[in-house]
């Protein structure tokens, strides 16, 4: 194969990085625009940056609370729907359950579901039905962890699946003729194989959860709030606060930039939804 | 092996949590889609209407509208992501200098909310703020609104869906292409086979099970899609852009249309599990048994 010249290359991802960076760039800039700039002729190059809607964000109490609820939330569903998800995996790799196929189809129907439609049963689910005494589901962080688990539970179990099937099961019948009891063979012979994979899993299922915006609008009013919905407090009937909008996004943006960055190296190797097999 | 009930307990957390927040709100739709029912009207009382919801929807224009909209998006977006994601996917298998950087950039779009995305583009091509539309207009004299074009409101739309998902086609090609073995190719080479050759002969059907893997995800998550669409246009101007999640978005909130707007689910949701699982039983499941 001929050998295109490194500068071209260079020259292409540039233009690649450009248009995939233009939109966050211009929420910066919207981000440090005052609101009456805002309707002026918009401008390419970022001058004079005003950084009051950064000070009036940072200093807002309320949206601090709603970070730490939307921290806590994604961790917490990431966490739970991985190892259960690694679980499921395992139970529909090693067992001859009857069924299990269709098990594994029906999961991700859960994922198809339209969200609009669901709010209402859930809300009343949440209200009425899951209660212990005064102590109601709606608008606790665990609520929110566990109906996230209804599209990334699924998920997890898709991407999950290849690689817990990728792992030979002689190795599991070596570990049992040495002894090891089913805790052990799952959670120290598979389990850290399956490492790039469950990395993976872990991030995109924190993505999700993390940008989730209309099961939080509706089943969380003020203790379980999480920062996308903070968002929407900023579209009013006297107009769009664009520029606090933009900041909370950028804010937004930060933590699961960082989390991103964390698994970059895995990605790759362990994105395989659904059948992905050489 | 060991007994089938270790699997049924591992299995278990799944089911009872996808019970209880899945299944049981399925029923309650499945419940009220038999059901006249609008909380907000005068008759605000659940009224049972047998299967007419059912048949209103056959006739109901605005709906086979939003379901021939989405249609139409999920082909556009779908087909350029693949298309675009594979050359990238192809060009990042080579070495080059800030390679790590540049993957990283790429993926960035993949992180951001939704409903983030949808506002960052409105504020790009809303008129007169719109940085797209002003530069348009200055550099080709192309007038671009998207509160009033169809066309421009629905491609936008389209090139925002591209600009936010080619990053995970991106990757889960790389991963495919990175898992190939090397000797066909290489056998092939010496055959004298062409580039186009190898591509329809070696390299898509290898890596097949990624595409439809791929179309697979995408095409669920788009049929679902509300938050970015209903943050840049609303469904709008007139229904250009009134996909069926944002149809039963407006049939359930604005309209306060519980009954019909749990048929037109129910519907919508039927329609999606029959096309994944005529594309799973077809493409993918064959290969998972072969190993």
């Amino acid at each position: 194969m001929r050998k295109p010249s490194p500068i071209i290359g260079l020259i292409f991802w540039s233009l690649v990085s450009v248009l995939t960076l233009f939109p966050i760039y211009w929420l910066f800039v919207i981000s440090v625009k005052p609101a009456v700039q805002l309707f002026s002729t918009p401008e390419l190059i970022l001058s004079d940056p005003y950084w009051g809607n950064y000070a009036k964000v940072w200093g807002d109490r309320l949206l601090r609370s709603y970070m730490l609820n939307s921290v806590i939330i994604s961790t917490g569903n990431a966490v739970i729907c991985t190892v259960l998800g690694f679980f499921a995996c395992y139970a529909l790799s090693r067992f001859n359950m009857s069924g299990k196929e269709s098990i594994f189809f029906w999961t991700i129907t859960n994922r198809m579901a339209p969200p609009a439609v669901f709010l209402l049963p859930l809300f009343l689910l949440m209200t009425q039905v899951y209660t212990v005494g005064e102590w109601k589901l709606l608008d606790t962080r665990i609520g929110m962890i566990l109906v996230y688990c209804t599209f990334n539970l699924p998920f997890a179990i898709w991407t999950l699946r290849p690689t817990v099937d990728g792992i030979p099961k002689e190795l599991d019948e070596a570990a049992y003729v040495d002894g090891a009891s089913s805790w052990q063979v799952i959670t120290q012979i598979v389990f850290p194989l399956c490492r790039p994979g469950l990395a993976v899993t872990l991030i995109l299922t924190w993505v999700f959860a993390w940008n989730e915006y209309l099961l939080a609008a509706t089943l969380t009013n003020f203790n379980a709030r999480t920062l996308t919905t903070g968002l929407s407090e900023y579209v009013t009937t006297t107009g769009t606060a664009w520029g606090v909008m933009a900041t909370i996004s950028v804010f937004t943006l930060i933590p699961a930039l960082i989390v991103f960055g964390l698994v970059q190296k895995h990605i790759v190797a362990g994105l395989t939804f659904g059948a992905v097999k050489g | 092996m060991q007994s089938k009930r270790l699997g049924w307990i591992l299995l278990a957390p799944t089911l009872v949590i996808l019970f209880f927040f899945g299944v049981l709100p399925f029923i309650y739709v499945v419940y009220v889609s038999f059901h006249s029912w609008n909380p907000f009207a005068v008759n605000p009382d659940m009224v049972f209407n047998g299967a007419d919801n059912f048949r209103k929807i056959v006739f109901d224009s605005a709906f086979l509208n939003s379901v021939g909209v989405t249609v139409m998006f999920v082909f556009f977006a779908v087909l350029s992501e693949l298309i675009i994601g594979y050359f990238l996917a192809q060009a990042f298998m080579r070495d080059f200098p800030g390679k790590a950087i540049f993957r990283t950039i790429h993926t960035l779009p993949l992180i951001m909310a939704p409903i983030i995305v949808g506002s960052v583009w409105k504020l790009m091509t809303t008129p007169s703020i719109g940085i797209i539309p002003h530069y348009l207009d200055e550099w080709f004299g192309i007038s671009m609104n998207i509160g009033t074009s169809a066309p421009a409101a629905f491609a936008t739309i389209v090139i925002m869906d591209i600009w936010h998902w080619t990053p995970l086609v991106t990757l889960t090609l790389i991963a495919a292409l990175v898992s190939l073995p090397q000797d066909p190719f290489e056998q092939a080479q010496i055959d004298g086979a062409g580039k186009r050759q190898i591509f329809w002969h070696i390299t898509l059907p290898m890596i097949a099970p990624a595409v439809v893997a791929t179309v697979f995800i995408r095409l669920m998550d788009a049929l679902r899609t509300v938050d970015e669409v209903w943050m840049l246009t609303g469904g709008g101007p007139g229904s250009a852009t009134r996909f069926v999640g944002v149809h039963i978005f407006k049939e359930v909130f604005p309209k306060t249309n519980y009954g019909y707007g749990s048929t037109i689910s129910v519907i919508v949701l039927y329609l999606t599990i029959v096309s994944c699982w005529l594309l799973y039983v077809t493409m993918l499941a064959p290969r998972n048994k072969k190993d």
